[in-house]
């Protein structure tokens, strides 16, 4: 069996779906931000499968890269905020920190 | 001069004294010694410019010479009305008489009032005062005369009123100007009237016009009298007296020029300016007004003891004589009288403040032996005493001679004895209590030892105004009885005919109105007597050659006939005098002589005179209760009407006021409620449908971003399959 598209796509969506529903359903800030990980992963998956079966060149490779980048950047201020919320409310649980919201 | 000079000079005499009381008034305290050199200053050029007037007439030697001018004050198409003044005999008289007593009065006062808190305010009012009256003096129409005649009210008020912080001084000057008011309510009625008919408040139209047209009988007489109520105001007779009395709460020096030269003699001079306008039965009216207030006010003086109301009633006294005199035919035997009256008064008055300075009580019985220690002041007061007295040789014997042989006349020709025989009595009773006064004040010994010992002579600007008045009370009448000697020379004498005329039985003036006509013209067509035109046809042709002139024209022998009437009247006039002055030489001489056995020998002891008349004495005590009279009639009346107005206003006009009042609160209330139930409830309900709204759409916006999350993926699965249905 040769592993096809299908198959990188299949992985990807699967990938796509446990971020969204770890997202979805995660009151952890931290194990919020590995489910937006995962689903800009599942992109990258996406990325790269379509760059290498659909169009010869290194569009998708590059799209990947910056998703990289981006993803980098993302953990780092999304962490940073964490972080300042556990300091100011001792938590990282996201449904306490409602103080907007009264 | 010529008759420019007199107008401007006129003109001056009037405005100077108000000069003074304008920069008194707002400059006074700034000005070196509070300003009084100023006041007395501009009084001095005033009494110069009056004595020049008057010099200029006396020079002329003509009662109906008249110089008039005037300036167009309101013209509103048929209603016009001049701004005027009238320059005649008379009005030189009064110019000098007014501004000479105001000068002393002036100069009195900067000893008199010296360190009063308002003493510039004082010099003010004075020549407010003196501004007023010289207005009256020279005004030439009714309308000014009534402007003037009110500002006399209004600086009386002002200065009665000067120590206004003693409650006393206060109403005293609220009834002078209350009691005023009623007679100038008369007085205004009066000059309606001859508007009415007239249309003119000119006198001298006036008095032509009254000539050719005279108003219907009881009218003339009722306006005649409304007059007259002006001059019982403002001349204080009976029964509108009451306020004289009471102004003695003013300073001394306001005495004096109310007394002698301002006010009072404001209404005896608008009598003898208006004489033509009062018909025999309004002049009847008069004379026995003022014989009455002459008797009763003589009566009341001679009980008091406070020596500046005792001097207040002698002069109501002997203003019913100048008023009797107007009655009686003999008007310018009241203003003769007047003048010297005027002199004399003021000098009692400022001799009074004098002595009031010196011992500082007005009570004669803890006076006595001050002729010692004011000499100047003694004899000049005594000066003043033996005139007003009317002892021969001094001013006031010839002037109430003059009115007296006038009444006695006038009670000769025409039965109306009552004036003379009152005017005779209170001849008497003047002599009696002008010496008591003096004998009381001056001689005898000392009653209150502490009060003599501080008594002391005044300083030359209060003796000096003391020695003029006193010269002129020897001298101002001139020594040419038994008529008014000088003073004919600028007010005709003798316009007893008119009167006489009326009232006379046939048989005494021959030829009846016929000759009258020349002599008085303005009586002789006395609209109540049946006027028989045809008869005297050729007279009113002859008459209208006279009309200009003031209504005494003197005596135009022009036929024979007229002649013997006039000499006729002047048999009866010199009888009436020669008897007249011998009548008051004897009572003058008899009330000196009753009030020397009272109070210097002592052969009558006044307590026990009064002890057998408890009566006589509660009344004269009691001023005739006319105080007690009004407060019981008058006051009451006031107040009751009051009440029931007060009454009216609560009920009906407060219900009427309280009543829409009400209803509109009930409106008011009924619109509220719409307001707050339909307007509001609308208002509201949208507010409530979108709060409604908001509050169920709002449960959406959790805030927790899962929520949202989950939103965006069924969106986007739904929209998902929508497009792929699609």
């Amino acid at each position: 069996m040769t592993v096809g598209l299908e198959h990188y796509l299949t992985v990807g969506a699967i990938l796509f779906a446990l971020g969204v529903f770890a997202v979805m359903t995660r009151r952890n800030a931290v194990a919020l931000l590995m489910g937006v990980e995962l689903i800009l992963n599942s992109a990258n998956v996406n990325f790269v499968a379509f760059s290498r079966y659909v169009e010869t060149g290194i569009e998708g490779h590059l799209m990947a890269a910056f998703v990289i980048v981006l993803a980098a950047a993302e953990a780092a201020v999304g962490l940073a905020i964490v972080l300042a919320m556990f300091r100011n409310f001792g938590t990282v649980h996201v449904e306490t920190v409602n103080r907007l919201k009264r | 001069m010529s008759e420019n000079a007199i107008i401007y000079s006129a003109l001056a005499i009037l405005f100077l004294p108000l000069l003074s009381y304008a920069i008194l008034f707002f400059l006074g305290k700034k000005l070196p010694r509070q300003g009084d050199w100023l006041g007395v200053g501009l009084l001095g050029i005033t009494w110069v410019l009056a004595l020049r007037v008057f010099a200029h007439f006396w020079g002329v030697n003509d009662p109906g010479y008249a110089i008039e001018a005037n300036l167009r004050w309101i013209d509103l198409g048929r209603f016009t009305a001049d701004a005027g003044i009238l320059v005649d005999g008379m009005t030189a008289v009064m110019l000098v008489v007014v501004s000479t007593v105001s000068f002393m009065v002036h100069l009195f006062s900067v000893g008199y009032m010296h360190g009063d808190r308002r003493y510039e305010r004082f010099f003010a009012f004075l020549g407010f005062f003196t501004f007023s009256m010289q207005g009256i003096v020279l005004s030439n129409s009714l309308l000014f005369l009534y402007v003037f005649w009110e500002l006399v009210g209004l600086s009386s008020y002002l200065l009665i009123g000067f120590f206004f912080h003693k409650a006393s001084a206060a109403s005293a000057n609220k009834k002078a100007f209350l009691t005023n008011r009623v007679g100038d309510f008369g007085f205004f009625i009066g000059i309606l009237i001859f508007f009415t008919a007239y249309g003119t408040f000119n006198y001298l139209e006036l008095f032509a016009a009254m000539q050719i047209d005279p108003i219907g009988g009881a009218l003339l007489t009722f306006a005649g009298v409304g007059l007259f109520m002006g001059c019982v105001g403002k001349s204080a007779q009976v029964p509108l007296h009451i306020w004289l009395p009471d102004a003695m709460e003013g300073p001394t020096p306001v005495s004096a020029l109310i007394h002698a030269a301002t006010m009072v003699a404001a209404g005896v001079y608008m009598v003898a300016r208006l004489i033509p306008l009062f018909d025999p039965s309004a002049l009847l009216v008069i004379a026995y007004i003022g014989a009455i207030t002459a008797f009763l006010a003589a009566t009341i003086a001679v009980v008091k003891t406070d020596i500046k109301r005792s001097l207040a009633y002698s002069t109501v006294s002997q203003l019913g004589y100048m008023v009797m005199a107007m009655g009686v035919g003999a008007a310018s035997a009241g203003m003769f009288h007047l003048t010297t009256h005027a002199f004399f008064k003021a000098l009692l008055f400022l001799g009074s403040g004098s002595v009031i300075h010196a011992v500082h009580t007005q009570e004669m019985p803890l006076m006595g032996g001050l002729r010692k220690k004011m000499p100047i002041t003694f004899i000049t007061f005594l000066v003043a005493t033996l005139a007003i007295s009317g002892v021969p040789l001094l001013s006031g014997f010839y002037s109430k001679d003059a009115i007296l042989g006038g009444a006695l006349a006038f009670g000769m020709t025409d039965a109306h004895y009552v004036p003379f025989i009152l005017a005779i009595i209170a001849a008497g009773l003047t002599a009696f209590y002008m010496f008591r006064m003096v004998f009381q004040t001056f001689m005898g010994k000392p009653r209150d030892e502490e009060r003599f010992a501080h008594a002391h002579e005044s300083p030359w600007t209060m003796s000096v105004p003391l020695m003029v008045l006193a010269f002129l009370a020897i001298v101002s009448a001139g020594w040419q009885g038994p008529d008014t000697g000088w003073f004919s020379r600028f007010v005709a004498p003798y316009d007893l005919e008119r009167i006489v005329d009326e009232h006379a039985p046939a048989g005494l003036v021959a030829g009846g109105g016929h000759a009258v006509e020349h002599h008085a013209p303005a009586a002789a067509r006395l609209p109540n007597e049946p006027h028989d035109e045809a008869a005297h046809g050729d007279e009113t042709a002859a008459d209208s050659g006279h009309a200009a002139g003031p209504a005494h024209g003197g005596p135009h022998g022009d036929d024979a006939h007229h002649d013997a009437h006039h000499d006729d009247h002047h048999a009866v006039h010199h009888k009436a005098h020669g008897l007249a002055m011998t009548m008051s030489i004897a009572i003058a001489a008899l009330g000196i002589f009753l009030s020397w056995l009272t109070y210097i020998r002592g052969s009558i002891s006044a307590p026990r005179v009064l002890a057998r008349l408890p009566r006589v004495h509660h009344v004269l005590q009691n001023m005739y209760f006319f105080d007690q009279f009004y407060a019981a009639t008058v006051y009451r009346f006031v107040l009751w009407f009051s009440w029931l107005n007060g009454a009216f206003d609560r009920i009906v006009i407060d219900g009427i006021v309280n009543g829409f009042g009400y209803l509109t609160r009930l409106l008011s209330w009924f619109s509220g409620l719409a307001d707050k139930y339909i307007v509001d409830g609308l208002v509201n309900g949208v507010g409530a449908v979108i709060q409604g709204a908001g509050e169920s759409v709002r449960r959406v916006q959790t805030g927790r971003i899962q929520t949202y999350l989950v939103y965006v993926c069924f969106s986007v699965l739904l929209l998902v399959l929508v497009f792929r249905a699609l």
